[in-house]
């Protein structure tokens, strides 16, 4: 058991000593990070950093070979599965858009939406009008209510992108991980995204990783910097881009 | 009650048209009429209609769940033994060797007593609930440890194959108390009425399109519910679909069993018109056939598949009379055909500019705006 570097109380989730090996290959390494309730943080880090098995550890896809991950203080997140951490209300976007392409917009928000999972719910009855109503806003949020009947595969990059932070929205999650959102976007969808998840943070809590520094920089929020699978430097953007080990890592490259 | 969507009303006008014209050509029209419909049609056209409920089953896991079963012959075949061990015992005294209780081959075998599970097959009511619960039973414990174990794609066809394939050997042993290798036959009537009448196989040919029509309605209101858009889902990108908290396994056993019960009630009433059950029913081809048929129609069209195994069927029956060294070419070369230029069976040719499946839009009035 490794020290704990800040104490549990009072946080949303907290990463204590997470280490995650694949063959040797230690992709996380000891990796510790406290979020507070309410709080947006950007993660960056260059390929290989480990980001994106950060968030496979918390939403239950990966378990750790060691560490604690907790989620509002007393839930344990490395022992249960992706539906209960879903179910929790942590809600996750990949880094490739990953959006039901047969089903409509619309079809795609209707089973984001929070409530009863099993299939016994599902199988009967048509959506209540609360959550039509949700789905309206979530689309207009998104700015996608002239495409609520288009298939999901037939919209265009940024759409899909917004889709799929539309579905996280619509599940109600008290924290989103969203993965490289502005990845392949152009600067005016980026501009409108960074917009877009500062009006969600207002609400919830968010954790964004991040190649783009601009875009970073836009957000304006806390960032971590992540390097073969541990923190290296954490603060401000300011702080952290006059880092000289953040420096070397990212020009050494 | 949602309107029924215009191919499913075709559909269940053909299906259940057909099958009363059939019944009353057959019925009211003298032998030597110009419209009379010979009797040997009847159980012909009620088993491509029992082909096509096993068609329908197939269709709503693989199309709809993305779960390609080469084994749902094996709930239809569990069906049919269902029936065929009730219309054993309606035999009575009527058998080989006059014995009340005992079916022929268990005489044949030397038996003295009948085996416990062949109790309370007797009564019709007890054979129906068995043709349900005995395959669905079998489909929940199987699926049960398939999904929660996360086997899928062709590791699941595999053992799904395996799974036929056992009951396939199973079956085929005298000492299972199922018939072995000849299975069971020379039934004589049905709830007391004569099975080699016209009137009961015309009847049986109705109830056959009735049944298949409710499933048709039923599976249509599944894939159209959350839960069907669910199962869409899970077949295009099953990950993504547990981290918006669904469980994956739980859907896909449900529509699983549903499935295999729709199939087990196609085999229970095929066996009445056929004739006959023995274990070839459970013969891995018979299964990959059916997934031959539903290719045909169209995948995840539900309509499709009723109309890929009932064009299919009439194919292998001209061309098993015809020409019957060339039927398993016809049917291999059919599938290569459609594979590589019709990927949405017939169904997808004749609406060639649909939208895909699954996907019903939902226009609602507020904010809309043209674009």
């Amino acid at each position: 058991m490794t020290e704990p570097i800040g104490t549990a109380s009072d946080t949303l989730l907290y990463l204590n000593g997470v280490t995650v090996s694949f063959d040797g290959f230690r992709a996380l390494n000891s990796l510790s990070l406290v979020l507070d309730p309410g709080e947006m943080r950007a993660v960056i880090g260059p390929n290989g950093a480990g980001k994106t098995t950060m968030m496979d550890v918390i939403t239950g896809k990966t378990r750790p070979d060691e560490g604690d991950v907790i989620y509002r203080e007393h839930t344990d997140l490395t022992r249960l599965d992706e539906a209960d951490i879903a179910a929790l209300g942590i809600g996750r976007k990949f880094q490739k858009p990953t959006v039901f392409e047969m089903h409509t917009v619309w079809d795609n928000l209707l089973l984001a939406l929070a409530g009863d999972r099993s299939p016994a719910h599902t199988m009967f009855g048509r959506p209540p009008a609360h959550e039509r109503t949700r789905i309206e806003e979530v689309l207009a949020t998104t700015r996608l209510a002239e495409h609520r009947a288009r298939r999901a595969g037939d919209l265009s990059h940024g759409q899909k992108q917004w889709l799929e932070i539309g579905m996280l929205l619509a599940q109600e999650p008290q924290l989103l991980l969203v993965d490289e959102p502005v990845a392949g976007m152009t600067d005016a969808e980026t501009e409108a995204t960074a917009e877009l998840l500062r009006e969600i943070n207002r609400t919830r809590s968010v954790v964004v990783v991040e190649h783009d520094m601009a875009f970073v920089r836009a957000l304006g929020v806390k960032v971590t910097v992540l390097h073969e699978g541990s923190v290296l430097s954490e603060g401000s953007i300011d702080h952290v881009s006059n880092d000289p080990r953040v420096i070397e890592v990212y020009l050494g490259r | 009650m949602r309107r029924i969507a215009a191919g499913d009303g075709l559909t269940l006008v053909a299906v259940l048209g057909g099958a009363a014209l059939i019944a009353a050509l057959n019925l009211a029209t003298p032998p030597g009429s110009a419209l009379h419909v010979p009797s040997f049609v009847l159980p012909l056209a009620g088993k491509y209609l029992c082909y096509a409920m096993l068609a329908l089953a197939v269709d709503l896991v693989w199309g709809f769940a993305g779960i390609l079963s080469l084994g749902h012959a094996a709930f239809f075949a569990l069906g049919g033994y269902a029936m065929g061990m009730y219309l054993m015992r309606e035999i009575g005294t009527r058998g080989v060797y006059g014995n009340a209780t005992l079916p022929d081959f268990m005489v044949f075998l030397n038996w003295t007593r009948l085996p416990w599970y062949w109790h309370g097959f007797d009564m019709a009511w007890f054979a129906c609930l068995m043709v349900v619960l005995v395959p669905g039973l079998l489909a929940l414990v199987f699926g049960y440890l398939a999904f929660r174990s996360r086997v899928s794609g062709v590791y699941l066809s595999i053992i799904t194959q395996a799974l036929t394939y056992a009951l396939l050997l199973a079956f085929f042993r005298n000492d299972m108390g199922f018939g072995g290798n000849n299975g069971m036959t020379d039934f004589k009537d049905i709830l007391g009425l004569p099975l080699h009448a016209d009137a009961t196989r015309a009847g049986l040919l109705v109830l056959t399109a009735s049944f298949l029509s409710v499933q048709l309605l039923l599976a249509r209101a599944l894939v159209r519910s959350r839960f069907g858009k669910v199962l869409v889902a899970v077949r295009d990108a099953e990950s993504r679909v547990r981290f918006l908290g669904y469980r994956p396994e739980s859907y896909k056993l449900v529509v699983w069993v549903i499935s295999a019960v729709m199939a087990a009630i196609g085999g229970a009433l095929y066996v009445p018109q056929v004739g006959i059950i023995n274990p070839s029913e459970f013969s891995p081809a018979n299964s990959i056939e059916a997934v031959i048929w539903v290719a045909v129609g169209g995948r995840g069209t539900l309509v499709g598949a009723i109309l890929g195994a009932v064009l299919v069927n009439l194919g292998k029956t001209y061309f098993t009379g015809a020409l019957p060294e060339l039927w398993l070419y016809a049917l291999g070369g059919l599938f290569v055909v459609v594979t590589l230029i019709l990927p949405n069976g017939v169904l997808g040719l004749l609406r060639r500019r649909g939208g895909g499946n699954g996907a019903v839009p939902k226009p609602l009035p507020v904010g809309e705006q043209p674009t």
